[in-house]
């Protein structure tokens, strides 16, 4: 028997009908995710054709995108809302009314980004195909499915018909072993991965994540990873489901409970890639090497230690990212001016983020005159957090506390920064105007995003985690 | 879909590498619920000056490349978001055609599945395509091959399906309907 991957293993459980030279596979997905953004063409598409859609129960939908989460326009409803979004929002509430779909919008205890809630609902398991009309879906692979995001044109298939035309990905094992420094993070892990293999190569690709650094990792830590396996360009990122996975997993709303569970984990074990399984591409990485890292440019390998300096301009492409972000090379970020400061986002949202932040604003102010965001990623995660006093925290220091929502993360609902501000954001991208017209991101960790809050400059948050002093 | 065998045209040239999907369609284009004037947002924050006067600088706008079908892109043209808004707005902007020598994979599939082609080409031809803006060339789809009008001829990839589906005018979602038997069949396997 030839040694399998768990792409190949999941992959052969949801072929409908295998490919051929003229046709893809068509794949079964076992969990569609939608959200207001990238339905409402689907939708009509349905409605043209007059198509029901087929498995409402395996659709699981919430607002995120375009939705206010700053609490006194959240308080207003649709009057809170910009029209354009308040009218995306009403046509989504009215798309899930009529084709018979749950939607946990504003207020919903189980509303919140999309990536989020997935998981702590239990409705991502191992296993799975998940699907999402959003790059970040690789999110839910942290749990051993193989997830992906699509376009709007696929959302309408998977409606329509629970499957997707596919031809099976290439694999690339990306192989990380050792211990994360102090202060050093998921998130600087995945920068430095990034960073080594380019904004497009991990193009055409599924990760699988692997190695003694990952199972170290706990859940959230784990989808911090895998969420940003698309801005290396790959299709979707994995990780082998393991006991931190089904502790993670165990009694959650969605997920099998009693006699189901055991059947459930028995099979969830034998999904890891078999020893010698092949891979098209491997990489090998030494986790001790990696430094807290911070974005320069405006693509999110453009990363460097919080320490180094700004490499010099290799193109045009890189000379003209340091003309948009107002940067020189030579020099480091670390001391740089920082307008305002976002810990939000799929990436970094999930209460362990917060209590990262939290842990260094703890007695501590941010610096006046610069305006920190905090965004729960979830309504359950902005109650866990006020159940710990993380809110109190956070203003204290003089952050806003917002609802849940993508916010700031790509800015479609108002929450932007000014041209040329510059931003330490926890979220994924740092395109150019991703959080506003002419704004500059700069990609960091929750904890390095706080401690430059503090600071009003990029700082190093291994300064705060020892004895206080910047 | 309309069906697809040839475009002729001349090219208009972006140099830039790792052109994302929020450059094409900046995000708060994306609260539209249908593909109506979509192509206003496309290239937004490139096309428009501060003030929102056109950038004259920018290639889309010079006079000679208004009727230009053919885009050619740096390296690794279409990373990031999933947004079909992208090839969307190419698409009703007048695009059919987009050289690069690699694309995101989302904005690959997206592209085919709304009559915009992704061609990839090799290393050489891409620097002599950024070299010579505005080339008349033809894509032949059906033999999936481009040819640079009084000049050489390059064969390109493109996924059979996927092809077959251009020229054609096929629609994916009819062909996933007309299997729907054997999904039943396969969830009553699996149940
Ligand atoms: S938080 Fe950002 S990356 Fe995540 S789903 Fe929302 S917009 Fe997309």
């Amino acid at each position: 028997m030839t040694a399998k991957s768990m792409l190949d293993k999941i992959w052969e459980r949801h072929v409908v009908i295998p490919e051929s030279p003229q046709t893809p596979a068509i794949v079964y997905i076992d969990l569609h995710l939608v959200h207001e953004v990238t339905t409402p063409q689907a939708f009509s598409l349905l409605k043209e054709r007059g198509i029901t859609v087929r498995r409402p129960d395996r659709t699981l939908a919430t607002l995120d995108h375009s939705i206010p989460t700053r609490p006194d326009l959240v308080a207003r409803g649709y009057e809170g809302m910009q029209p354009a979004a308040g009218r995306q929002v009403r046509q989504m509430v009215e798309n899930c009314e009529e084709f018979g779909i749950t939607l946990r919008g504003p207020g919903n205890r189980e509303q919140g980004i999309v990536h989020v809630i997935g998981p702590e609902l239990g409705a991502s398991q191992p296993g799975m195909t998940i699907v999402c009309g959003d790059s970040h879906t690789a999110t839910h692979g942290a749990l051993g499915a193989l997830a992906f995001g699509i376009g709007t044109t696929e959302v309408g298939h998977v409606l329509a018909t629970q499957c997707l035309l596919q031809r099976k990905p290439r694999s690339m094992a990306i192989n990380i072993e050792g211990e994360l420094g102090q202060g050093v993070t998921a998130k600087d892990l995945i920068l430095a991965i990034i960073n080594q293999i380019g904004v497009s190569g991990g193009t055409g690709h599924v990760i699988e994540y692997r190695g003694s650094t990952v199972s170290a990792l706990s859940m959230d830590e784990r989808m911090t990873i895998c969420n940003m396996s698309i801005e290396a360009g790959a299709r979707a990122g994995m990780m082998a489901p393991d006991d931190v996975t089904f502790a993670y997993l165990k009694g959650r709303p969605m997920a099998p409970a009693g006699a189901d569970w055991d059947k459930a984990v028995q099979d969830w074990r034998s999904l890891a890639s078999d020893p010698g399984a092949n891979f098209d591409r491997e990489i090998f990485l030494d986790a001790a090497q990696i430094e807290p890292m911070i974005t320069f440019g405006t693509n999110p390998g453009a990363g460097i230690g919080i320490r180094e300096d700004i490499p010099q301009p290799t193109d045009a492409a890189s000379r003209k990212a340091l003309e948009y972000m107002g940067l020189k090379p030579g020099r480091p970020l670390f001391g740089h001016l920082v307008d305002m400061v976002f810990v939000g986002s799929c990436t970094n949202s999930r209460l362990s983020d917060l209590e990262a932040a939290a842990a260094v604003l703890r007695g501590r102010k941010v610096k006046p005159g610069v305006r920190m965001l905090v965004v729960p990623g979830s309504h359950k995660i902005k109650t866990e957090a006020e159940k710990l006093g993380l809110d109190k925290i956070f203003t204290a220091a003089g952050a806003e506390w917002h609802e849940a929502g993508c916010s700031m993360c790509l800015g479609m609902n108002g929450d932007i920064a000014a041209p040329g501000q510059y931003v330490v954001s926890t979220s994924n991208r740092n395109f150019e105007g991703r959080q506003g017209p002419g704004a500059r991101t700069m990609l960091a960790s929750p904890a390095t995003a706080a401690a430059s809050a503090i600071a009003g400059a990029v700082a190093d948050p291994r300064n705060f985690l020892n004895d206080g002093s910047v | 879909m309309q069906a697809m065998k040839k475009i002729v045209s001349q090219t208009v040239v972006l140099p830039q590498t790792d052109i994302d999907t929020d450059q094409i369609i900046p995000a708060r284009y994306l609260t539209t619920t249908s593909r109506q004037g979509i192509s206003d947002g496309l290239f937004y924050d490139w096309r428009y000056n501060a003030d929102g006067s056109e950038n004259p600088d920018f290639p889309l706008n010079h006079p000679g490349n208004k009727d230009a079908r053919v885009l050619v892109a740096g390296d690794n043209f279409g990373c990031g978001s999933s947004r079909e808004h992208a090839p969307w707005a190419l698409k009703d902007y007048g695009i059919d055609a987009v050289i690069s020598t690699r694309f995101a994979d989302i904005f690959r599939s997206n592209s085919l599945k709304n009559g915009l082609l992704p061609v990839v080409v090799e290393p050489e031809v891409h620097q002599w395509l950024l070299e010579h803006p505005g080339a008349r060339l033809t894509i032949n789809v059906e033999a999936a091959t481009l040819e640079v009008d009084d000049g050489p001829s390059f064969g390109f990839e493109i996924e059979p399906f996927a092809q077959y589906c251009l020229v054609h005018g096929t629609d994916q979602l009819g062909f996933l309907m007309e299997h729907l038997d054997a999904v039943v069949e396969f969830e009553r396997r699996r149940a």
